[in-house]
């Protein structure tokens, strides 16, 4: 079977700055993978290209054995829409589409996009608001919920369009601690209960441990170091990933700056 | 010289018809810039280089140059190309069109504001870009401009008199006539000018009104 997502000798400029150079990466359908590594090292632009935001200057990304990127150049928008259906992303400050309560948040897409029935649409939104916990927020409007409640909605919306793939961009950094485990919880019940490939960056090792089939390291736009997560937590081979795990894992010491 | 209320009651009917095609040429002017002026905004965000450009100088143009010489220009010129319009018709489209082009600079700054992460989380759930614009951006975009917009129709509501330039029997053309008539001009042209300030003020009080309703929004991440 293809697999989900296929990056081969993807390099990636913002002008002079190369941010992603000679990158490979192959995600096999299903798995929880699971992207650190220090801020500024790529992780969010391995995602953001994965989910058709940003084009590349050279290499070549497939999804779900499609061609996405090949070198320069743009598919159609035609292209990068119908490939867009198949993943999903939730951001690291939510996104919500302020203007609309927490139920069309979910509900929106489907009805404007995949054309669902809204009476449909709606009664799935609810459901998958039951999913992350917020049954009782449907009608509430974005600013009216805190953070942890935000980055809920934001999963169930992104849901509710049933991607094949997951990209999930350190959607708890921007929370208050109290917050964190809300959010994680519902990641957990998600990796746990369903077959979507999920891709997931994120600065929490412990939850990164707990879920993941794969950790990959990344610095300086490659892969430094991948592995299962037993081995790459608690033996990792290159002193690049030694240092930063080093420099999370410590009491006492700071975690990289979380942008 | 002294206000004869008598001839100014006299002339009070002619000129509240006058007011009624002035506030007609608004009210139209009104819906075509605010129409053309949406289109003008989105194609020079969305249009690319050439058609994106293209509106772009043709908004500049607009703005550059006076509404009394596109007046003009459309009055005098149009005829000559086979397109015969009523003087009405003709002053309502130079209005709109002129004002039309600072609209499409409020929407701007309104499209503008919409944080970046909305087109993405609009992209991301595979939004097409009509159905991104109209149900994502433009709803976020144009509630805080809304008076910025009001005060540009008041604006061109006070412009409306330039219309008797091309015969348009607005209510300063009546004035205007009513005066050459009689040789008194002071208590028509005090009636037009009292007509206008009562209707400017009650409309800048109901864009304050909005500025209360849309103009501070919170912006929400
Ligand atoms: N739009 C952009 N323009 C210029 N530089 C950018 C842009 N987006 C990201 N970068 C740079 O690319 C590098 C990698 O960014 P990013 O993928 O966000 O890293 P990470 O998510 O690992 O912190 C950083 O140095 C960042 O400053
Ligand atoms: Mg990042």
């Amino acid at each position: 079977m293809t697999s989900a997502l296929e990056f081969t000798g993807v390099e990636k400029r913002y002008g002079e700055l190369a941010v992603l150079d000679g990158f490979e990466l192959s995600v096999p359908r299903g798995e929880k993978l699971a992207i650190i590594g220090p801020s500024g090292s790529g992780k969010s632009t391995v995602l953001r290209i994965a989910m058709a935001l940003e084009g590349i200057q050279r290499g070549r990304v497939e999804l779900l054995g499609e061609t996405l990127w090949d070198g320069a150049k743009r598919p159609p928008e035609k292209t990068l829409r119908r490939l867009r259906l198949h993943a999903g992303m939730v951001f690291q400050h939510f996104n919500l589409f302020p203007h609309m309560s927490a139920l069309e948040n979910v509900c929106c897409a489907p009805v404007d996009v995949l054309g669902v029935p809204r009476a449909q649409a709606q009664a799935r939104g609810r459901e998958l608001l039951e999913q992350v916990g917020l049954a009782d927020k449907a009608d509430s409007a974005p600013e009216q919920l805190s953070g942890g409640q935000k980055q809920r909605v934001a999963i169930a919306r992104a849901l509710a369009m049933e991607p094949a793939v997951m990209l999930f961009d350190e959607v708890t950094s921007a929370l208050d601690p109290e917050m964190v485990g809300e959010v994680l919880n519902v990641l957990r019940d998600l990796a746990a209960r369903s077959d979507m490939t999920m891709l997931l960056v994120t600065h929490e090792m412990q939850f990164a441990g707990e879920i993941a089939d794969r950790i990959v390291f990344m610095d300086g736009g490659r892969v430094v170091e991948q592995g299962p997560p037993e081995q790459l937590l608690s033996q990792p081979s290159e002193p690049r990933t030694q240092a930063f795990l080093r420099s999370v894992l410590q009491p006492g010491r700071q975690a990289p700056a979380q942008d | 010289m002294n206000f004869d209320w008598g001839y100014a009651l006299e002339t009070l009917p002619g000129l509240l018809s006058g007011l009624v095609i002035t506030l007609q040429a608004t009210v139209l002017g009104m819906l075509v810039a605010l129409t053309l002026g949406l289109l003008l905004a989105v194609l020079r965000h969305a249009g690319g280089r050439w058609i994106g450009g293209a509106a772009r100088h043709f908004i500049e143009f607009v703005r550059s140059t006076p509404l009394l010489i596109q007046l003009y220009f459309l009055f005098y010129v149009l005829p000559g190309l086979g397109v015969t319009l009523s003087p009405l018709v003709t002053g309502v489209l130079a209005l709109g069109v002129h004002y039309a082009a600072y609209c499409a600079e409020v929407y701007r700054a309104g499209i503008n504001s919409v944080p970046r992460g909305q087109w993405e989380a609009a992209a991301s759930l595979g939004y097409p870009a009509g159905a991104r614009w109209r149900r994502i951006i433009l709803p976020q975009a144009i509630p805080p401009v809304i008076p910025a917009l009001g005060n540009y129709l008041i604006a061109m509501f006070k412009d409306t008199p330039l219309l008797s330039a091309i015969t348009v029997m607005e209510v300063l053309q009546v004035a205007k006539i009513a005066g050459a008539e009689s040789f008194r001009y002071l208590e028509p042209l005090t009636l037009v000018g009292v007509m206008f300030l009562v209707l400017s003020l009650t409309a800048s009080r109901l864009v304050r009104r909005l500025e209360a309703r849309y103009g501070r929004q919170a912006r929400p991440a």
